[in-house]
């Protein structure tokens, strides 16, 4: 009893898809970047919740709702320990830790004033760097970003 | 996209620069060759320059072709709130090949991508300049006999340096020692020194600009140190002399040393320096026109005759 008084207090989903794993500084953002911020679906989230493999942690439960496998690899970049599983009649039917993509469009804001990205209207563009990881270049002015540290758009 | 089209130096490869040098000399051995007859081809320069648009025309004209373009920003549409994409599209019409210069870093990247006509960088912001780095590529060839094995001494100002920054990138397939000499504000910045790490490149850093120095370099590549690079104008009071170049400085230097500088030359090069044989920095230049020759055939996908 006095174990699940440490539990979130929240039915179980019956159907959609709960992320995991999520470093507690890059919470909102996720959800941010989950276009969750003005759902309707039903929605917990919590956060600095005691973690063994983060310290602490956030982690996003949302109902009826499931995500395509490029939508959540979007967050991989400020939550790269994220897990996301899909729940189906109270199961995990799928438990898929994120992947950050080699091509990342359209999340990340260039922090350099001179880049043609934040002068034109288009999307940016970065990519992973291979000895760097943690490191994200913009495809067209070279600047580089840390990953913990990027303007999420 | 057109594959032919260069951004950075880094679209090509070993073998590629190597293809383009040797069209380079074919060219300044058969100078007025027409085989761009019947193609136009644009110089967009958002932003003004005189020495690269002039001689990117020049080699258009001496090979037979017709230019188009504008020289600066402000009398075209883009004052109008013009996008770039929409000068470009509408300017990939009328040309077979777009050369553009402009102030905001990628932006020739972004050309590439909105049209299929080859596009060539002849400078965005700070960050890109490959035909500036070919001419480079090909004095050094021109005047050592060779790229390989080479001591660069670069100095002045290699932190905001474009130049140096991709003429040191481009020497990476050619077992190059380098020397940085800079004052602590202006030093090599880190990402390549950590670029010449990973490459195995052996350098070493001086603030001193020493004879030592100057005479075991095979090139001395100079740039200006700008007043407005720095935030303490008194550092800079203290250092703009200190990497000056002066005739007194070469006399038991190497006899294949050239001096490189990418222009215009204020007081880093003194003009005692001049007329001394090892002085290379006009007949660089001239060097720009052949180079540009071979990245114009090269974008264009012609095959040079030998």
């Amino acid at each position: 009893m006095t174990h699940n008084k440490t539990e979130l207090a929240v039915a179980a989903l019956r159907n959609g898809t709960v992320i995991d794993h999520i470093p507690s500084e890059a919470l909102f953002k996720c959800v941010k970047i989950l276009g969750l911020s003005a759902t309707s679906h039903r929605l917990t989230i919590g956060n600095n919740l005691d973690s063994e493999r983060l310290g602490t942690k956030g982690i996003i439960k949302v109902a009826d709702l499931f995500f395509p496998e490029a939508t959540l690899n979007r967050i991989a970049l400020i939550a790269p320990t994220a897990v996301v599983n899909t729940i189906r009649d109270y199961e995990v039917v799928e438990k898929r830790p994120v992947e950050l993509p080699k091509a990342i469009k359209g999340i990340v804001k260039c922090d350099n004033p001179k880049c043609v990205t934040n002068n034109e209207p288009m999307e940016t563009l970065f990519e992973t760097v291979d000895d760097a990881p943690g490191i994200i270049r913009c495809h067209y002015c070279n600047h580089t970003v840390t990953n913990s540290k990027a303007t999420i758009l | 996209m057109n594959p032919n089209s260069l951004v950075s130096i880094d679209d090509l490869s070993e073998e590629q620069i190597l293809q383009l040098l040797e069209t380079a000399r074919y060219f300044e051995e058969h100078p007025n060759h027409k085989i761009l007859d019947g193609k136009v081809v644009a110089t967009l320069f958002f932003e003004p320059s005189t020495r690269t648009r002039l001689s990117f025309e020049t080699a258009v004209n001496r090979l037979g072709g017709r230019v188009i373009g504008f020289s600066d920003a402000s009398t075209t549409s883009s004052s109008k709130g013009e996008t770039l994409k929409d000068t470009i599209k509408m300017v990939s019409n009328y040309v077979d090949l777009i050369i553009m210069r402009h102030y905001l870093e990628g932006a020739a990247r972004y050309a590439t991508e909105v049209t299929d006509i080859p596009i060539i960088n002849a400078g965005d912001g700070a960050n890109q300049h490959p035909s500036q780095t070919m001419l480079d590529l090909y004095s050094i060839l021109k005047t050592q006999g060779t790229l390989s094995n080479l001591t660069i001494t670069m100095v002045g100002d290699l932190k905001y340096g474009r130049t140096v920054h991709s003429l040191l990138m481009a020497m990476k397939y050619f077992n190059p020692t380098f020397r940085f000499v800079a004052c602590e504000e202006l030093r090599m910045p880190r990402e390549y020194i950590e670029f010449c790490k990973k490459q195995g490149i052996p350098y070493e850093e001086h603030s001193d600009f020493s004879r030592e120095v100057i005479d075991s370099s095979d090139i001395i590549y100079m740039t200006r140190v700008q007043r407005e690079r720095f935030s303490d104008i008194m550092e800079y009071e203290r250092v703009k002399d200190l990497y000056t170049l002066r005739n007194s400085m070469l006399d038991t230097s190497r006899n294949n040393l050239r001096i490189l500088h990418p222009l215009p030359r204020v007081n880093e090069i003194a003009t005692d320096v001049d007329d001394n044989p090892k002085a290379y920095y006009f007949e660089q230049a001239r060097n720009g026109l052949f180079a540009r020759q071979a990245l114009i055939c090269n974008a264009l996908g012609l095959e040079v005759g030998k």
